[in-house]
């Protein structure tokens, strides 16, 4: 139940942010889609051992953070939470690659550690990345910059649908499983023998109201369009925040800022 | 079993969202040709089901431990195909954007690894072969266990591949191989118990659900012939890619800067880098640090023959961790200034 609450209480968290209006919330989605895009690529281009090159990449997300007003610490949760996919495969680094690498004249560490820290870096940023995406943009916009790209309408509508129905469908979930568990105390998951009914009963009342959402939207006009309420256009502003960010980041890429600073604070690499 | 997209490479990312695209595409076509747009609510509100049945814990028997469904195989046996592929992109998508469940980048190869293989390998030539003579509890409890195991062994071995590919873990092939395909031989045999189960209980009760998408009138049907047309295709392109830029380079940027500047890695020597020398000689606040020293001889020394330090070049890891660390404290500083300044405004404003 825990976890159906948690799913209901992001989706609605997210929905709330995208609603506001700062200067992030106003550039166009595409711009915003694309300069996700190329901070994605680009973080994730670094190789297996870079570390210190990849540590300026932390810009983009904290400046959107503060301009868009998100909440640090919720975001930060979420973020905490990167794939078990990572860890799980990434702790393996330390153990199997014990290469030394020198890092100050007293600190020894193993190659692996540096490749596991730098996939837990580059885990955390593009987790971000694809949250801040959601939460300064909202769906139905991010849908108008798929449609932009020339996304096909029918996946785009019913990609809005999937999402627009997600909430009722957990909320009947929920009805469920609290139904189920007054009457089966001390089962901690649906037996075996209910599998079926429990589930495919739900999926039957799913089709039946898919019938509904059907006839509902063809009395209000649908014809199987995609109707944008109001088109957005690309201002010289967006152009400048796609641009502005992807220079940033193709200098991080050739240059590591890192060690520049580095170098210029201890005098090294004359 | 979403890959993440801090394992992936941009190369493997990008040729796998190409060939997502290129089925994406195809099962647009075939869906917008054989359905009417009554069918585009009913894809919508499943995906919302599937989602939502995600979150149910079901009890395994005999184990103590409960596991839950994917989808992926329901959504193929009771959309068909075309249309239960387009819905699981969309699944994945939205996992992907609000739980940050995978990556943007690594959706591609979420929606292949996990959609494809499940409605266009598993589903037409597991799950329809064994139903084809007609249906029973039997057919559709072996058809679906088979057809998920099937279909959940080939994307996990894709995300193997996709991983060791991509060169960002140490795990060697065998060993990562050897960890994930037993782990889902058994999500793979929980996975097709939970939809032989729900797929028996719709036969059961409206026997026309099963039996309409199966027919492949509606909804489309898969030509075989087409499917391994498409995943040579898609081999081709993604052997040729990749071979391409990994003949040179493990990917696609370091081979572009190599392109652009002779070399793989800029070693910020001359113009920037003289000019700051020369204002790091005045700026620096730990000029001597310890370079100088006993250590750094002892370092050097031992570089020369080669021995335990070959080939680190210790200024360079000391500078990359201290301007990391400066950074670091800069980038948090940006947000401090913005953050207030942004206060100090709307307080003006009140």
């Amino acid at each position: 139940m825990s976890n159906i609450t948690q799913s209901l209480y992001n989706i609605r968290l997210l929905d709330e942010l995208a609603e506001k209006k700062t200067v992030i919330h106003k550039i166009h989605p595409l711009a915003k889609v694309m300069t996700t895009g190329v901070y994605l690529i680009v973080t994730v281009s670094f190789g297996r051992y870079e570390l210190s090159g990849l540590i300026p990449l932390i810009f983009y997300p904290i400046i959107v953070i503060a301009l868009a007003d998100i909440p640090v610490i919720t975001i930060a949760k979420r973020v905490l939470l990167v794939s078990p996919l990572i860890i799980g495969i990434g702790v393996f680094n330390p153990i199997i690659n014990q290469d030394p690498m020198i890092i100050m004249p007293w600190i020894v560490i193993s190659s692996g550690w540096v490749s596991f820290l730098s996939l837990l870096v580059k885990g955390i940023l593009t987790a971000l990345a694809a949250l801040l995406l959601i939460s300064t943009t909202g769906i139905t916009k991010i849908a108008l910059a798929l449609r932009m790209i020339w996304v096909p309408k029918i996946f785009i509508l019913q990609f809005l649908l999937t999402y627009r129905y997600i909430s009722v469908l957990i909320e009947e979930v929920g009805r469920i499983l609290r139904a189920y568990s007054l009457r089966s105390p001390r089962e901690k998951g649906i037996r075996f023998s209910n599998w079926g009914s429990l589930t495919g009963q739900l999926l039957i009342r799913t089709l039946d109201r898919a019938q509904r959402v059907y006839y509902s939207m063809c009395c209000r006009g649908f014809k199987g369009e995609y109707n944008v309420g109001r088109e957005l256009g690309i201002q010289f502003k967006d152009f400048l925040y796609f641009s502005g960010w992807s220079v940033y980041f193709l200098i991080i890429r050739y240059f590591n800022i890192s060690e520049l600073i580095g170098s210029l604070m201890i005098g090294v690499g004359k | 079993m979403h890959m993440a997209d801090a394992l992936i490479s941009p190369v493997v990312g990008g040729a796998m969202w190409a060939a997502t695209a290129g089925a994406a595409a195809y099962s647009v076509k075939k869906v917008q040709a054989d359905l009417d747009e009554k069918k585009i609510p009913l894809m919508g509100v499943m995906g919302a089901f599937v989602f939502a049945t995600q979150m149910i814990n079901f009890t395994i028997p005999a184990t103590g431990s409960s596991g839950h469904i994917g989808g992926g195989l329901l959504l193929a046996i009771i959309l068909g195909p075309y249309a239960g592929f387009l819905t699981m992109a969309s699944i994945l998508a939205i996992q992907a954007l609000f739980f940050a469940d995978g990556g943007l980048l690594a959706l591609g190869s979420n929606i292949f690894n996990l959609g494809f293989y499940t409605c266009f390998v598993a589903y037409p030539l597991v799950y329809r072969w064994i139903t084809s003579k007609g249906y029973s509890q039997g057919r559709l409890l072996w058809g679906s266990i088979l057809a998920a195991v099937i279909g959940l062994q080939i994307g996990s071995f894709s995300v193997v591949l996709q991983t060791i590919i991509s060169g960002k873990i140490e795990l060697p092939f065998g060993t990562f191989a050897m960890l994930m395909q037993p782990i889902h031989l058994a999500i793979g045999l929980v996975e097709g118990l939970i939809t032989a189960t729900v797929v028996g209980f719709i036969w059961k009760a409206r026997p026309e659900i099963v039996e309409r998408a199966a027919s492949g009138k509606p909804l489309g049907s898969v030509s075989l012939r087409k499917v391994v047309a498409g995943l040579a295709v898609a081999a081709i392109m993604f052997g040729g890619i990749f071979s391409w830029f990994a003949s040179r380079h493990p990917d696609g940027l370091e081979w572009s800067m190599l392109n652009a500047s002779g070399k793989e890695e800029l070693n910020a020597s001359g113009g920037i880098y003289e000019t700051l020398a020369s204002v790091q000689e005045k700026i620096a606040f730990l000029p001597d640090y310890g370079f100088n020293n006993q250590e750094q001889k002892v370092i050097e020394e031992t570089k020369e023959t080669g021995g335990f330090w070959a080939g680190i070049d210790l200024g360079t890891s000391a500078s990359g961790l201290i301007g990391g660390l400066m950074t670091l404290l800069l980038a948090g500083i940006t947000g401090l200034v913005i953050y207030f300044v942004k206060k100090g405004k709307r307080q003006d404003i009140i």
